[in-house]
């Protein structure tokens, strides 16, 4: 290959790599960091939601979807301006600490415990506690979140509230992956866990995996949108954030959360909260 | 089973149907990947150069480090760069986190020393007489370097090749940097990871195959520029 046919190349690729991506970034101000969990981007609902939110107020949303731990430390770093997550207890931290600030109810749905039909267990019909007692009774293999998120903080304190010692169980294995692919390795080894109601039924049809318990007060799951404090990070979009808090608890968008997912699912995958404030008082 | 030919099915399907999404996000993928294999093939092939003409005390820990560059997991890179990008971080200032730029910055850090390690392995690789020939010759310094590149221009594309291979199916980095955000960061393997966690493995398989054909035909491009030059 001589020079000639070497530099012509070069130059047709570097065209065709054009980077016209490069200079069509919005102005910092415009943009909008939102730290949140998978389970509202693996569900659809901000695929759904986004869009209005962007045509609405012209502001474009970065959807950092992590699990709730990842996502309230990003907030306390000041590394996100907005934080939809369902992790009550770090959330109350985070508020405290002085990190974030205007903490509102936006939904919830529930927790479920899922595993193998013939239930080996036998914690259908028992309450949450005592189902995981059950599980460790029988020494029934329990898959775990084991990431930090909200549904593994959730789990972690319904394991205490039982009272059963389960680190370092042979029964008791940690996947530290995100919920689609943990209900998906439960499938495979025929294991409990625990889900969010929503990431279920969005992948119900590819799982083997029957609901065994359902219903229990403490299995409720609620989400928050939390503003990160712009007087301590002064580089947050304080603005944009309020915009997309105000907007998730607007009437509309509510209507739309509860609408979200019966066409698809037959159920709604989240039921809005935000004109009923009172039911997360007295929740830890 | 079934999944992979509903997935092949499906890839065909976007493809055929010109699925704006999908073809953002492959074009994407070219684009974010290319760049990044062509400035690593600035940066590595310049160092493999200066490293191999060059004697300097500690050499062999500057080559030592380079070959273990060559296995840096994306995932670390990826949070290297994120940290160091963070809006409150030291290169916070250039606002690219989560923009391609951040995309192609850590994918650069993962296949410059790729290129670099296999670009010195086949400079060093010339016979050792060819360096001093040339020079007799009368050649200048820049007419050195050229001439040692085309000699070593089959183990070179080579080198180029697995520098590319290495960027466009990592996905560490990528989900770290770019946060696989619609429209803007969303690669093929980003799209992956995130269809996979949906249970859509049906589009999964079909961004797989995507991947794969799209690999498979800048890889055959360069195959071919590789094999001409050989044949002259």
């Amino acid at each position: 290959m001589n020079r000639s046919t070497f530099l012509r190349w070069g130059l047709a690729l570097a065209t065709s790599l054009s980077p016209c991506f490069l200079a069509a970034a919005p102005p910092a101000e415009r943009i909008v960091i939102l730290a949140t969990t998978t389970s509202t981007q693996d569900s659809g609902l901000l695929d759904e939601l986004l869009p209005l939110f962007e045509k609405q107020t012209g502001y474009q949303v970065k959807t950092i979807a992590v699990g709730s731990g990842q996502a309230i430390a990003m907030g306390k770093r000041g590394e996100a301006d907005v934080l939809l997550v369902h992790s009550p207890e770090a959330e109350k931290a985070l508020v405290a600490e002085g990190s974030g600030v205007n903490r509102r109810i936006v939904m919830h749905n529930d927790f479920i415990l899922v595993g193998p039909a013939a239930d080996p267990a036998g914690i259908a019909k028992h309450t949450a506690a005592e189902s995981f007692q059950r599980i460790a009774a029988t020494k029934s293999l329990f898959l775990s979140r084991g990431d930090n998120s909200g549904t593994h903080a959730q789990e972690l304190k319904l394991w205490k509230a039982a009272g059963i010692p389960f680190e370092g169980q042979t029964w008791y294995q940690q996947t530290g992956q995100g919920m689609g692919q943990t209900l998906a390795i439960a499938t495979e080894k025929k294991a409990y866990t625990l889900s969010d109601r929503g990431t279920y039924l969005a992948l119900r049809k590819k799982l083997g995996l029957p609901i065994l318990h359902e219903g229990d007060p403490a299995l409720r799951n609620v989400y928050h949108v939390i503003e990160v404090n712009p007087a301590r990070f002064p580089k947050a979009n304080a603005a944009g954030a309020r915009a997309f808090a105000d907007f998730m608890v607007s009437k509309p968008v509510q209507a739309r959360i509860k609408e979200f997912g019966i066409s698809l699912y037959g159920s709604p995958l989240f039921f809005p909260d935000a004109e009923v404030p009172k039911l997360d008082a007295g929740r830890s | 089973m079934d999944l992979i030919w509903e997935g092949l099915r499906k890839a065909l399907e976007l493809l055929l149907r010109m699925d704006p999404e999908v073809l953002r996000i492959t074009l994407l993928s070219l684009q974010v990947s290319g760049l990044a294999t062509l400035l690593s093939v600035l940066l590595g092939l310049g160092l493999a150069v200066l490293v191999a003409l060059n004697e300097f005390p500690g050499k062999r820990l500057v080559i030592a480090l380079m070959n273990t560059g060559m296995g840096l997991p994306p995932v670390v890179v990826g949070l290297f760069v994120t940290v160091l990008l963070w809006r409150n971080g030291p290169f916070g200032f250039l606002g690219i986190l989560y923009t391609p730029a951040a995309i192609i910055l850590a994918q650069c850090v993962i296949a410059t020393p790729i290129i670099a390690g296999l670009g010195l392995a086949a400079l060093q690789h010339l016979p050792p007489g060819l360096r001093l020939q040339i020079l007799a010759l009368g050649a200048t310094r820049t007419q050195l370097v050229w001439l040692l590149l085309k000699e070593a221009r089959l183990p070179l594309l080579a080198a180029v090749m697995a520098g590319f291979g290495g960027v466009i199916s990592e996905v560490g980095a990528s989900i770290m940097v770019g946060g696989n955000l619609k429209g803007s960061t969303r690669v093929l393997t980003t799209a992956t990871v995130m269809e996979t966690s949906r249970g859509n493995f049906d589009v999964a398989f079909a961004l797989s195959f995507i991947l794969l054909v799209l690999a498979f035909s800048v890889n055959a491009l360069l195959t071919h520029l590789q094999q001409r030059s050989q044949r002259r």
